[in-house]
């Protein structure tokens, strides 16, 4: 059994390091080893869900999860849903499962498989997402609005796009040592056939040889090109950047090899990396700073 | 399915309270006559009620593109049944979230029809009303990216009718006009419109679906006029 670490902080920033792991495992049963994680965001528990269903499919046989040692990220996970989500894709020890209770959680890792999918994501957001939006991030009161929308056009873009189902979770966070401020993070992914698949069809000829992950993803994000001839299209990614722009936010695109972003001034990651470790279908990231006084829009 | 209207009935242009000016240098158009009204069978929607009765039950907003789809195609169906010209006013007061997949199928695609010649609904004018601040940019969005305009009035109380979209600034002001005169009788159109070119762009704003003319008497009215 090949042993894959899970680094001890998986988020938007590590979640590649598990990706080039799971890269170097071939046809052997996996054991995802995630005693020493101290940290998950979203983005991570989606990436280890496309880790865990890439082991799967290649070997043929769940990997087996050893979960984290500490109390509290298992904890976190178990409200995060993260072990129902699992259950078909990871051999995990039996975990309690989540109650029924008040949760601090803003969105549990939900599948998104079909249309009523994501309205059902739309109504719960709904009914949580109003005191952190406000509250927390300091939002005003039709960002709960704005943020549903954000979220409704994200789980389309699984649907309409990867011909997979995928996940969608979110959850907000302090991030005090490392910006002073809130963050909330969104997190969308599938293992469908990813941006290049989606359109190549339609738009491969046009770039020739530069045809890649990143140019799939260029003429998605920067152009708004889709697989579909209906000029209505393509229009979910646009509208998603520009609002999260007017938040101060982060969006980025993952998928293949390549990951695309708008990064406002407080984050550092680059707006293109090319050659990173494969990932099937996409990931759709955006993070969302709590408003700063003096911004006061 | 009938909407808050039940159904089909017949609105008369010209009967509206009236608060605006008549065109330039004339009476209003033969007052009392009944010949001078446009005929035109109306259709109010409810877009909750669409939603409700032809999607699920379960669905409180108007997000996702197959959702906005059965809203229209339902709308659609309703509109095979009237008669030609019509009006349909569509009513997004009860609609608490929309987004941009959905403003596209719904609003978008019911313009865009009306530009195929065998569209069944070709002769239908669309009024959009109703209108929440998060409502409006959706619909501009998708106005916008298919060059396309509506007619559309707010929710809150008093707010006035309202272009929305993609308008040349002299459509602008030509449908701004006939919206103060509210109906312009065809003999007076030369009158209140001397300019020729005016007068050119209101047959853009009739091609439009922005602003409708008599069938058989070519007086123009702003579709407000006519609700």
């Amino acid at each position: 059994m090949k042993i894959v670490e899970v680094p001890d902080t998986l988020d938007y920033r590590s979640v590649d390091r598990l990706l080039a792991s799971v890269e170097a495992v071939e046809e052997d049963r996996a054991l995802l080893d995630a005693r020493h994680l101290r940290w998950i965001d979203p983005v991570g528990m989606i990436g280890l869900l496309g880790a865990g269903r890439v082991l799967r499919d290649r070997s043929g046989t769940p990997p087996r999860l050893q979960p984290p040692e500490s109390s509290v990220v298992s904890g976190y996970l178990t409200r995060m849903g993260f072990f129902e989500a699992a259950a078909e894709i990871l051999e995990t020890p039996p975990i309690r499962r989540r109650g029924g209770g008040d949760s601090d959680v803003l969105l549990e890792l939900t599948s998104i498989a079909e249309n009523h999918d994501v309205h059902a994501v739309v109504d719960r957001v709904q009914e949580r997402a109003g005191a952190i939006l406000s509250r927390t991030l300091r939002y005003p009161p039709s960002a709960v609005i704005q943020f549903a929308v954000i979220l409704s056009e994200v789980c389309q873009n699984i649907l309409e796009h990867a011909d997979a189902p995928g996940w969608v979770a979110a959850q907000s966070y302090n991030w005090s040592r490392r910006l002073g401020r809130h963050v909330l993070i969104l997190a969308v992914g599938d293992l469908g056939r990813g941006f290049r698949g989606s359109l190549a069809s339609r738009h491969s000829s046009r770039f020739g040889d530069r045809w890649s992950d990143a140019t799939a993803l260029e003429a998605a994000f920067i152009h708004g090109l889709t697989r579909f001839p209906d000029q209505g299209r393509g229009q979910g990614i646009q509208q998603m950047r520009k609002q999260v722009r007017r938040w101060d936010g982060v969006i980025s695109v993952r998928s293949g090899t390549a990951r695309i972003a708008d990064v406002p001034e407080w984050e550092d990651l680059p707006p293109l990396e090319t050659n990173l470790p494969p990932l099937p279908g996409a990931q759709i990231t955006i993070l969302l700073p709590e408003r700063l006084p003096e911004e006061g829009r | 399915m009938t909407g808050k209207g039940e159904g089909d009935r017949t609105l008369r242009g010209g009967e509206g309270s009236g608060n605006g000016e008549e065109a330039r240098g004339a009476e209003p158009a033969d007052p009392g006559s009944q010949d001078s009204s446009p005929q035109l069978d109306a259709f109010a929607v409810d877009l909750r009620d669409v939603l409700d009765r032809n999607v699920a039950s379960l669905y409180s907003h108007l997000v996702t593109r197959p959702t906005g789809r059965a809203v229209r195609l339902a709308i659609e169906s309703q509109l095979k049944e009237l008669g030609l010209p019509a009006l349909s006013l569509v009513d997004l007061s009860s609609v608490a979230i929309l987004d941009y997949s959905c403003a596209d199928e719904v609003v978008a695609k019911l313009l865009l029809a009306r530009r195929s010649p065998s569209a069944p609904h070709r002769e239908v004018f669309f009024v959009f009303h109703g209108l929440r601040e998060h409502h409006r940019e959706p619909i501009l969005e998708v106005l916008d990216r298919h060059r396309l305009a509506a007619v559309t009035r707010g929710h809150e109380a008093g707010r006035d009718f309202e272009l929305l979209g993609t308008v040349a600034e002299e459509e602008a002001r030509a449908w701004t006009r006939l919206q103060a005169l509210r109906r312009v009788p065809a003999l007076k159109i030369q009158d209140a419109f001397p300019d020729p070119s005016e007068r050119r762009t209101l047959d853009g704003l009739v091609q439009r679906g922005l602003i409708f003319r008599h069938p058989s008497r070519g007086d123009l009215h702003a579709l407000s006029s006519l609700l």
